[in-house]
């Protein structure tokens, strides 16, 4: 069976001015299906540099990153963008909801990009929203909300489309403990019953804790740990 | 379509911003309906104006007055094929604000030279031509004072005074006229010139100004020069010129409404794409991240181009129906009130269609930039930010 996600010798270099910044220096990494893994490191190490790359948000410098064997490097930015839509959920630090939906509307928005009756759109919302527990939140714009019922709506919003992949940007780094406890067990739900492979950025030991694996990076590379690192 | 909820819950971040970007867009429409009206009124009287028809006025002022000997004198120059004449009577009918011009004139032959003009009923011009009190009016002006036929019309002379020395006219109404079913731009009241002729104390036997018609109209400017050259050396000289010309130089004293009308909405467009672009701009900077967001959950940069570009067509669209709305309720009591000065005007859904058209194209026009740089936002530099 292939891999959840694969990388093969990614590099990611930005330029600053004249300056050559080498933020990934080749990256090999193998997850499998199903796995719920946490990227740990200290500031500036590239974490978000590689989620983004394996979210397919952006295209690495050099090397390859497959995803359920699907080789994201020889993708154009429109099928990229398709792909994203039907494949991988994404959870920020500051949730990143649209302030003027309500928290339904938030979560039905990648379902504008399917061919879904509005019936059946407003039906997968309301149980996305219902798998987060918010069921009752569900006409509240986000302003409305606590971060922790933001986030939760994030997540929502995420897993709505059903993808196999959640990739996760420090998802509890602006809540505090106890809300944060709640969502990391919210994420190892996803992650135990409904199958969902999930990396995991995270600065917090004790939410790294909650996941199967931890990876550590280091100035652009992955260093160390109980990861399948190649 | 599915995105139009999106486009249209952004319009709403800021409501009061967006309510008062509307507003203006809207205010700047209803001008603009209200002055393509008013100047389309100008346009429309000068297009009816036959161009075989020439008008001889007093050379030195409108105002002074034509001895009636010229008629038989104009008529004998080749060419001139038809002559009438109207009389400036000023007079009041019951308030001065009524306001409408009132001319004695010949009837048969003011209508033998006004071809364009439909008498009803059958017998009107008969009894108009044979009974000496007897009145016909603009179809508008029976509508708007609800006259009908055999209502006795008193007016009172402002200028004139009466043979017995009183200022009261009555007249019999006998018919109504329009131009295909269509009230004219400066609605008249006609009635019998020798009946005046005959009541007047003074100003017997003039006419305020003498209408051709020719039978050889591509010699119109030489015979304007003939019937000028004719009077030159009278006590009475005369100007001639088309009706085109003469209905031009009439309305370029109340102003050049089409140019000026341009001038005011390009300066009101102009400011409108400003301001209006500013907003966009900055409420463009707000969202960066949110488009970002957008773009992360699979929306394509086409996609949020369309979006954010909608999002100014639609702020200036439905600026634009408040104020063609507005229009249609404030145009027909603006039109009354103003109908002494500009003839009456109608606010028309071809109107209403090229304001909806410049709302589109400014639209766009405020849309585009952000437009494009929403559509070049990058996540991954968005996500930053
Ligand atoms: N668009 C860019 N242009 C220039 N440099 C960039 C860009 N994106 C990232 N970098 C640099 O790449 C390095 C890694 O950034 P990245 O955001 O991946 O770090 P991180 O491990 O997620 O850090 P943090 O824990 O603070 O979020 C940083 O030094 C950053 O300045
Ligand atoms: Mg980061």
């Amino acid at each position: 069976m292939v891999a959840a996600v694969a990388c093969e010798k990614v590099e990611k270099q930005y330029t600053k001015g004249k300056e050559i910044v080498e933020v990934l220096a080749g990256i090999d990494l193998s997850i499998e299906h199903g796995e719920f893994l946490a990227l740990m490191g200290p500031s500036g190490s590239g974490k978000t540099t590689l989620l983004n790359l394996i979210g397919g948000l952006d295209q690495p410098s050099a090397g390859s990153i497959f995803v359920s064997g699907k080789n994201l490097t020889e993708m154009k930015a429109k099928a990229l963008a398709k792909w994203r839509s039907e494949n991988v959920g994404f959870v920020f630090q500051f949730y990143n909801l649209l302030p003027v939906l309500t928290a339904q509307r938030n979560v039905e928005l990648p379902l504008l990009l399917t061919n879904l009756s509005r019936k059946q759109r407003q039906k997968n919302a309301a149980t996305a929203l219902e798998i987060v527990g918010l069921q009752d939140r569900a006409k509240h714009k986000p302003s409305e909300l606590s971060g922790g019922q933001q986030q939760r709506v994030a997540i929502a919003r995420a897993i709505v489309a059903d993808p196999s992949l959640l990739v996760c940007d420090e998802p509890t780094g602006d809540l505090d403990r106890e809300t944060a406890d709640q969502i990391l067990g919210l994420l190892q739900t996803l992650n135990k019953d409904h199958g969902k492979t999930i990396i995991m950025v995270t600065h917090d030991p004790r939410a790294a804790d909650r996941a199967e694996h931890i990876l550590y990076m280091d100035k652009g590379k992955l260093v160390s740990g109980s990861g399948v690192a190649v | 379509m599915k995105l139009f909820g999106l486009v249209w819950a952004n319009l709403f971040r800021k409501p009061t911003r967006t309510i008062l970007t509307l507003l203006s867009v809207a205010i700047a429409f209803l001008l603009f309906i209200l002055l393509r009206s008013i100047s389309a009124a100008f346009d429309s009287g000068l297009d009816v104006s036959a161009t075989e028809r020439l008008v001889v006025v007093a050379k030195y002022s409108q105002i002074d007055r034509l001895p009636f000997s010229q008629k038989q004198q104009i008529l004998s120059i080749e060419g001139v094929d038809g002559i009438t004449h109207t009389t400036w009577f000023g007079g009041i009918y019951q308030e001065p604000k009524n306001f409408f011009a009132k001319f004695p004139v010949d009837p048969l032959s003011y209508f033998d030279l006004h071809p364009e003009l439909t008498l009803v009923p059958s017998n009107a011009l008969q009894r108009f031509s044979q009974e000496r009190t007897a009145a016909v009016v603009d179809i508008g002006l029976a509508e708007e004072y609800g006259w009908s036929i055999g209502d006795v019309i008193p007016i009172i002379s402002d200028i004139y005074l009466r043979n017995d020395g009183s200022r009261a006219w009555e007249f019999e109404l006998v018919g109504t006229f329009s131009e295909n079913g269509e009230s004219q731009n400066f609605p008249l009241f006609l009635f019998h010139y020798e009946y005046f002729n005959e009541s007047v104390a003074f100003g017997r036997d003039q006419v305020s100004n003498w209408q051709l018609r020719l039978n050889q109209p591509d010699r119109a400017d030489e015979i304007a020069q003939l019937v000028d050259a004719l009077f030159e050396n009278s006590p009475d000289p005369t100007k001639t010129a088309s009706e085109d010309e003469f209905n031009r130089q009439f309305a370029r004293q109340l102003g050049d409404m089409g140019f000026i009308t341009t001038m005011i909405m390009s300066a009101v467009f102009f400011t409108i794409v400003l301001l209006t672009g500013n907003t966009m701009a900055q409420a463009l900077r707000e969202r960066i991240p949110e488009l970002a967001v957008l773009k992360t959950l699979g929306f394509t940069d086409q996609t949020i181009f369309l979006v954010v570009l909608g999002e100014a067509v639609l702020l200036c669209v439905v600026g634009a129906l408040l104020g063609i709305a507005g229009g249609f309720v404030i145009g027909p009591g603006l039109s009354a009130g103003l109908s002494g000065v500009f003839g009456s005007f109608e606010v028309v859904p071809v109107t209403a269609l090229e304001a909806l058209v410049c709302s589109l194209v400014i639209g766009v026009v405020i849309g585009l930039a952000p437009a494009i740089s929403a559509q070049r936002l990058t996540i991954v530099d968005a996500l930053r930010s």
